[in-house]
């Protein structure tokens, strides 16, 4: 079978110098909920911009749905729908024209066109603000019809470029459960997130990439068992000792009232929680310390220096 | 994409153009009329009366064709010019740029948004010229033509405009300082007959005295250059334009980082 993506060694140094991908592999197999998870300036737009022809590439190659696109471009744009990170539509134009006129760059007559443009529209909940220039449109209303737009040639694969920052959480759940429909009616989706709880959400396989690398492309389930520890502070009614303790787990008393934990994967709260009540601490609440993407990173980086130092022992 | 589909991504972005220059129709159509009108009043009605004949018509009759191809050529310019920078700037231009429509139907459909700009300032100018002289009509077939070509020449130099540009000051440096001296000196208002020899040959370096005259001529019947000669120039000038423009699109230059 044809994958619905297929990267191999692509490299793009911009213009100043700079290497924003160093010749990166990846594949997404049709059908997929893909995810490309990165931290901020890893290089997830700068990927997604070379798909879809808005980034010229320096080396590489790149197929959709087996077709190159830089030789068969025509193919491989008409599989593709993109819904880019930063607002690019025409701010005086209205919602409907928007979308009709996209449609009508794919090759689709406007009849057509104003039916997809209804149903998108109506499914992303802004039918009724089709007649007003986006400009005048909410954060959210705007994301939801640039994924109209995206979808409106109806594409077989769906990139979505950090399609739910600076969303609210009651449009995210919206946006995601939307997803998930459009997903299992047959579409390849590949989205870039810099929270890895969004990622968990929705996405089955997952890239993760780092400063212009994939340091890891496996599935969601693996990769959420090669986390090794969570890290969480907890609010303490009593005054903490500067240098409180508790055997076997990694703590850290960081003011009065706030003690930081570390917790392994093979521990559990409901342990912790006994201890802290045998020291006769009462926890008022708590929290994650940074998102778990972090924690991640902190893991894989750790991982590949202890590679590398074992590589180097054995030399 | 098929022929069929192409055709449809051609019509959907001239569409497109023309729909932006009527939404805005207070700052496309409107002024160009205004101006167009004081130059009737102050050049042909109160200056030109007392001017005397131009190659045998009056200042009037003379300065009128001048004045409905100025509008034509800053019209048609400054359309695709502000539609394209425009769109650069917006970052709508990248809606062209992932879907899969060829560079050529892009160029063509922004060339003519400007020509169709360009024809309806020129048309309206036109109307608006009865109210001061009647309009002689020589050769309709070569004012037509030479219309069109105009326009699209100005278009696609307002295309490699927009691609060069950065910022709003570069969209209207070329305007300033290129396009009004070449309009003013290519034979708008005068003659070129009446110039010392020297600066009438300088004056026949000017694209724009080819397309003035050869609309007069259209118009007037009279010309101060060769009319199959003023075709072959313009027609040269748009097919290296339009091939220009092209390999900048197929750059990226601009466009694609
Ligand atoms: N046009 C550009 N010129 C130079 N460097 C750029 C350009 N665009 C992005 N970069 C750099 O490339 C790196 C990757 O950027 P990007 O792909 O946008 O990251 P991400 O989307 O993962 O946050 C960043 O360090 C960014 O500063
Ligand atoms: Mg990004």
């Amino acid at each position: 079978m044809t994958s619905a993506l297929k990267i191999r060694q692509l490299a793009k140094q911009y213009d100043g110098g700079f290497e924003a991908l160093k010749g990166i592999d990846l594949t997404v197999e049709p059908g997929d909920f893909f995810a490309l998870l990165g931290p901020n300036g890893a290089g997830k737009s700068t990927t997604i911009g070379v798909i879809c022809s808005l980034v010229n590439k320096t080396s590489g190659s790149v197929e959709v749905f087996g077709h190159n696109i830089d030789t068969h471009f025509s193919l491989a744009k008409q599989k593709i729908g993109v819904v880019p990170q930063e607002f690019n539509f025409n701010n005086f134009e209205k919602v409907i024209d928007i979308l009709i006129t996209q449609a009508g760059y794919y090759g689709i007559p406007s009849s057509l066109a104003r039916q997809r443009a209804e149903k998108y529209l109506k499914k992303l909940g802004i039918w009724d603000k089709r007649d007003v220039p986006s400009r005048n449109l909410s954060g959210g209303m705007k994301r939801r019809l640039m994924i109209a737009r995206a979808l409106v040639h109806e594409p077989e694969l769906l990139i979505l470029d950090e399609p739910t920052a600076g969303v609210d959480i009651e449009l995210r759940r919206s946006m995601w459960t939307f997803l998930e429909e459009i997903n299992q009616a047959g579409r390849t989706i590949i989205l870039t997130t810099h929270y890895l709880e969004e990622a968990e959400q929705l996405c089955r396989n997952i890239a993760i990439i780092d400063q212009g690398v994939i340091v890891e492309n496996t599935s969601m389930k693996s990769l959420l068992q090669t986390l090794q520890k969570e890290t969480f502070i907890f609010d303490i009614s009593e005054t903490l000792d500067l240098d409180f303790a508790l055997g076997g787990y990694g703590c850290k008393v960081i003011g009065e009232n706030n003690l930081e934990v570390s917790l392994a994967k093979e521990q559990n709260l409901n342990a912790l929680f006994q201890r802290l009540s045998d020291a006769g601490l009462t926890v008022t609440s708590m929290r994650n310390k940074s998102n778990r993407l972090e924690e991640l990173f902190v893991n894989l980086v750790e991982t590949q220096t202890d590679d590398k130092v074992e590589e180097a022992e054995e030399e | 994409m098929s022929p069929r589909e192409q055709f449809t991504a051609f019509y959907t972005i001239l569409y497109r153009e023309i729909r932006r220059f009527m939404r805005i129709w207070i700052q496309t159509l409107v002024p160009p009329a205004i101006t167009i009108v004081l130059y009737f009043v102050i050049f042909g009605s109160l200056i030109g009366s007392r001017i005397g004949q131009m190659d045998g018509f009056s200042y009037m009759q003379f300065v009128v064709p001048g004045l409905i191809m100025m509008a034509v050529m800053t019209n048609s310019y400054s359309n695709v010019v502000s539609s394209f920078f425009g769109a650069k700037f917006q970052h709508s231009v990248e809606e062209l740029l992932v879907s899969p429509v060829p560079n050529y139907i892009i160029l063509l459909g922004f060339t003519l948004g400007g020509v169709a700009r360009g024809l309806m300032v020129g048309l309206s100018v036109t109307l608006l010229s009865l109210f001061f002289t009647e309009l002689h009509i020589y050769n309709l077939p070569v004012m037509v033509a030479i219309v069109l070509l105009t326009a699209m020449l100005f278009s696609l130099m307002g295309f490699i405009n927009a691609v060069y540009a950065e910022s709003f000051d570069d969209i209207s440096i070329i305007p300033t300082f290129v396009l009004t001296p070449l309009i003013y000196l290519g034979g708008v208002f005068y003659s070129i007959s009446l110039l010392p020899e020297f600066w009438a040959g300088v004056s026949k370096a000017n694209p724009v005295l080819y397309m003035v005259n050869a609309f007069r001529y259209g118009v007037l019947g009279i010309s101060d250059i060769n009319i199959s000669w003023a075709f072959t120039m313009i027609i040269f000038f748009v097919v290296v334009a339009f091939l220009f423009s092209l390999h900048l699109l197929n750059s990226g230059k601009g466009l694609r980082q």
